[in-house]
């Protein structure tokens, strides 16, 4: 009969050790919203669940206007919701982990794992590329830091090897004078899986100017997509119905989703479009009212 | 007419007899009951669409730790009976055993073949895989017209056609063509000058209760059988398995427990009969409790379907011409609500000249089942689609309409007798009242949304059927009441309700239980819209019989003519002798007396409901997603007994009727894999997609019932496809003839049109 271990280390020494010793075997656990699902449907094979919550260093929230916003990798998504200065700061991010499942699901699911599932559709991966997050990965060798764009590889896979865990994720603080925004998709008004999510964030100048945006779509590839090329169109140039189009237009085409259960080619190459402008749009809005 | 009569009781709203065990978490589900020694069964389901079984190997299975036993259909008697099944309608009980262990062939992807009995249900999921199966996989057959073809792999070889009592020459997958005629429509069409016909495909989708099917089963050595489940029938289980194990039904005794919910889908068997052979062979209680992904992919969801519906209308606004062509996905054995589908499709229309034809198809689905108001949805989605259209080319009001060619008693409907004395005029007319149709509706809210009002009328029959109540008089002058109706929809305190207005005692004096089947007599299955109907009427029944042996018993003690003692609300009097019930218990119980009366009742129920809901729409015409803002149910419901619990049908209704036009359907994968066996993707609506649901009752008294009782649960999930895809035409000019109108679907649509006119 096939048992499934359960470990609650209270270090991160500890954790890497039973990683060491388990391999491809061990599951780091955060909020499990995911994993226990996966686990009980034969969906992922487990034999050694490793509750990452005990870990001071993966519970830690912070924010500090010099070093950013810091977010343990099992920081449930009510804490950085329910936090006003951080929702402030990272409307974007407020935006994706306010509609994460339900309110219950928010509980205890946490952005890290979101990023760890590395679920194409995931919700809080495009506002955190929008926000030039980082994830710091430690191991036996040591730590290292890798841009969010580049974390997930294919459905259900990442660029964490065996023996390493997700520490934390680093959202610089955005500059003067920016917004962002994350929209998303679904076919009910919640508790439902993304059939397109955007997320964008733009800067504008002193003479309202864009000086740089950044788009990233969910659902629409094998991985979270980052279109730098959409929101690099941006730079330079007023922020207008015509420049928003044709940034839109530019992350459709580089779009390239499958039909599935969710969603069809046709809808979610339109709907990246549609979500991309009104996203920009609020973006906009909310770069304004920044000042 | 409606009911002028003052009553104490009906009408009131009082707390449920059912309700603090509920709120508190105390009332006990099919998955709560536990036994000593109980073990846990599992079953093993088919990977494939259609296959052909060439062995099964459970001898690993069998020796595995902890496995206590093995069945497959090989322990199962062949059995070639036909029974009634509810609203299943009839059914052939060998069907039903191949349903729940596949012999010979597997039908549908998740079609059961095996089943362990194990310590826990963990090392029973072990041993399943443990089991090996040989298939041979054949082409499956997944769309109803594919399915119809001449060269159309064929689920069953030695099924035939039947066309009203004519066998086909060669095996088909048709397994019956229903046809209704009326007039001459080939006349009809000539004389109309408009003339609209579409087609229509609606998919598969499920009740969604949310409890899924669980079952205790305890053989004894002496051959007594018991079985604690959550059903809509415990006589119909109690029948279903006795039939399918070929075991006396007199050695089965049934206990029902609550039911979180049914719509249907609970009344045929799939873990009972399985649960008890996994207990005779262990010798020890048996639980089995499904997982949601078992629930979806092999029970009985109501069928997809392929519809063509073509009326004509002169220029008065008469219809001249109908005529329907519905062909609905049985699944895997014949069976699918065509007749019932036949029978509304038109219903709430007076008709000249009309035919219907309709077919029950076999597909590789699971086999379909009741769903409220089983084949209306569906059917009248068509013809409603149809009927607006012609009003829009006609110009005319959609509910002036309505009413203008409104069925009346006396009017001709299929298969069945004349309408007797209904409300479909009525509903019609109390929504042109509604605040709601007279507050005009804006049309643009902002740049990319677009609201729109849409109407639809709906029809459904109402069933009597068997109903048996026991009644006891307690000291105090309470009664327990006995029933053997699964209450699903508050029907302990309608039939309470009922009883205590007859009887003549306040509502509170009457305690009401559901009990099993040696405890009360026979009594039909809870579907069909009956119970507040026919078990009321068993209760009313009851009530005066009581009545009557008090009367009599006091006339014995008094010693006088029964026929002198008077009844005055709980008083009996005789000359210058008068007791009240309490009074009259006490004497009774001195003689040594008891008054405990059982009645049976089969009433009549010629009537039927009818509703007209009213739905404002809102586009978003960029994404294609439709926000409900308003919501009206009118409906007939003859008298309401406690109105809360009728609106709460008709709300509960109206939910699944948006979940069905918006967003629920079976995604199959072309080798017929269900892909969506989930409430994550198989999108019931949430609390946030409905919005409040506004009720209007409309009370046309129903002769056949002393209080003028309709059934109300069904009929108001008829209404809401057609409904919100008129408004959707209202807000965005495009007609949406596929449910569920998703946003990919809807948005195609609305790009196709922007692209035509651009």
């Amino acid at each position: 009969m096939h048992a499934i271990q359960y470990a609650a280390p209270r270090t991160l020494q500890d954790a890497l050790e039973i990683l060491q010793e388990y391999g491809a075997k061990a599951r780091i656990l955060a909020g499990g919203t995911d994993l226990i699902v996966q686990a009980g449907t034969g969906a992922r094979s487990v034999d050694v669940i490793v509750d990452g919550k005990r870990i001071p260093e993966l519970m830690h929230l912070a924010f500090d206007p010099a070093d950013g916003l810091t977010i343990g990798a099992a920081v449930p998504c009510c804490r950085i919701y329910e936090d006003p200065q951080i929702s402030r700061r990272y409307p974007g991010l407020a935006d994706a982990v306010s509609i994460i499942g339900g309110m219950a699901i928010q509980g205890r699911a946490s952005v890290g794992g979101n990023l760890c599932n590395a679920s194409p559709a995931a919700d809080s991966v495009p506002a955190l590329i929008a926000y030039r997050a980082t994830a710091l990965i430690v191991g036996p060798k040591g730590e290292r830091e890798v841009p969010v764009e580049r974390f997930c590889t294919a459905p259900g896979r990442t660029v964490l090897g065996e023996d390493e865990l997700l520490l934390s994720l680093h959202l610089p603080t955005p500059p003067p004078r920016s917004g962002a925004a994350y929209l998303r998709f679904i076919p009910r008004n919640e508790m439902d899986i993304a059939e397109v999510g955007v997320g964008v964030s733009l800067t504008l100048d002193e003479q309202g100017t864009i000086s740089g945006a950044r788009i990233a779509l969910a659902a629409v590839a094998p991985t979270p997509l980052f279109v730098p090329e959409a929101g690099d169109s941006l730079a330079g140039s007023a922020p207008t119905e015509e420049s928003f189009r044709r940034a839109a237009q530019i992350a459709r085409d580089a779009s390239r989703p499958i039909n599935d259960i969710r969603g069809t080619i046709e809808h979610r190459k339109h709907l990246v479009g549609v979500l991309t402008r009104r996203a920009l749009e609020r973006a906009l809005e909310r770069a304004r009212q920044a000042g | 007419m409606t009911t002028e009569k003052q009553y104490r009781v009906i009408g009131t709203r009082p707390v449920r007899p059912d309700g603090v065990d509920k709120v508190t978490g105390r009332a006990v589900y099919g998955a709560d009951v536990t036994l000593p020694r109980m073990i846990h069964g599992k079953i093993l389901r088919s990977p494939h669409a259609h296959a052909r079984i060439r062995g099964i190997d459970t001898r690993e299975a069998e020796r595995y730790p902890g496995v206590l036993a093995v069945v497959t259909a090989e322990d199962l008697p062949d059995v070639d009976v036909v029974l009634a099944v509810g609203e299943g309608g009839d059914v052939n009980m060998r069907d039903a055993s191949h349903n729940i262990m596949a012999s010979g062939k597997v039908l549908y992807q998740g079609h059961a073949v095996a089943a362990v009995a194990a310590v826990s249900p963990h090392v029973a999921l072990e041993a399943l895989k443990r089991i090996k199966v040989d298939y041979e996989p054949l082409p499956p057959v997944l769309d109803v017209r594919k399915a119809m073809a001449a060269d159309a792999p064929l689920l069953h070889e030695d099924l035939f056609t039947d066309t009203m009592g004519q066998r086909s020459e060669h095996p088909s997958n048709i397994a019956s063509h229903l046809i209704a005629e009326e007039g001459d429509i080939e006349q009809g069409f000539r004389e109309a000058s408009v003339v609209v016909e579409r087609e229509f495909v609606t998919h598969t989708v499920h009740q969604g209760y949310i409890e899924p099917h669980a079952a205790v089963a305890e053989w004894r050595d002496d051959g007594q059988l018991t079985i604690w489940c959550s059903t809509q029938g415990a006589f119909s289980v109690r029948e279903q398995v006795a039939q399918i194990l070929k075991h006396p039904i007199s050695q089965v005794k049934v206990v029902p427990t609550e039911i979180g919910g049914g719509f249907g889908g609970k009344i045929s068997v799939y873990l009972e009969p399985v649960a008890a052979l996994l207990s005779r062979k262990a010798g020890r209680p048996v639980k089995m409790v499904m997982d949601r992904a078992e629930v979806l992919a092999a029970t009985g969801p109501t069928p997809g379907t392929y519809m063509k519906v073509k009326v004509g209308a002169d220029a008065q606004g008469n219809i001249t011409a109908a005529h329907a062509y519905l062909a609905f996905e049985a699944g895997a054995y014949p069976g699918s609500p065509i007749g019932a589908g036949c029978t509304t499709v038109f219903a709430p229309y007076r008709l000249k000249n009309v035919r219907i034809d309709g077919f029950d198809v076999l597909v590789n689905k699971p086999k379909s089942n009741a769903y409220r108001a089983p084949g209306a949805t569906q059917a009248e989605f068509a013809a409603e689609v149809v009927m607006d259209e012609i009003c829009e080319k006609l110009g005319m009001d959609p509910l002036e309409f309505r009413r203008k060619n409104g069925a009346k008693e006396g009017d001709w409907r299929p298969f069945g007798p004349p309408y007797t004395r209904i409300g479909a005029i009525e509903c019609v007319e109390a929504a042109q009242a509604s605040e709601h149709w007279k507050t005009p509706l804006v049309k643009e809210a902002g740049s990319s949304r677009r609201r729109g009002r849409g109407v639809a009328s709906g029809y459904w029959m109402n069933w009597g059927g068997t109903s048996s109540c026991t009644g006891r008089l307690n000291p105090d002058g309470t009664v327990a009441l006995l029933e053997g109706s699964t209450d699903i929809g508050g029907t302990r305190a309608s039939i309470a309700m009922q009883f205590a207005e007859a009887f003549g005692i306040a509502y509170e004096r009457v305690r009401p239980q559901v009990v099993d089947t040696d405890t009360v007599g026979y009594n039909d299955v809870t579907g069909g819209s009956r119970v507040t109907f026919g078990t009321g009427y068993a209760a009313y029944a009851l009530a005066k019989q009581m009545q009557r042996e008090i009367a009599a018993k006091l006339a014995a003690i008094w010693e006088v003519d029964p026929e002198s003692v008077t009844v005055e609300g709980d008083r009996y009097s005789a000359g210058d002798k008068s007791v009240n019930l309490v009074e009259a218990a006490n004497l009774i119980s001195e003689q040594g007396q008891q008054v405990v009366t059982s009645v049976t009742t089969t009433p009549h129920n010629r009537s039927g409901a009818f509703a007209t809901h009213i739905v404002d729409v809102e586009v978003d015409v960029e994404t294609g997603k439709v926000e409900i803002l308003r919501y009206t149910a009118v409906q007939d419901v003859g008298k309401a007994i406690h109105p809360s619990y009728v609106e709460g049908q008709m709300q509960g209704g109206v939910a699944q009727g948006i979940g069905w036009a918006l967003n629920e359907e079976y995604i199959y994968d072309e080798n017929g894999s269900l892909r969506n066996a989930s409430l994550l993707d198989y999108r019931m609506p949430t609390a946030l997609d409905i919005p409040m649901i506004e009720t209007i009752l409309v009370e046309v008294f129903n002769p056949d019932h002393p209080y003028g009782v309709r059934g109300v649960g069904e009929v108001p999930i008829v209404p809401p496809p057609a409904a919100i895809s008129n408004a959707i035409y209202d807000a965005v000019g495009v007609r949406m003839t596929t449910l569920p109108i998703s946003p990919a679907r809807l948005c195609a649509e609305i790009m196709a049109k922007n692209s035509a006119r651009a």
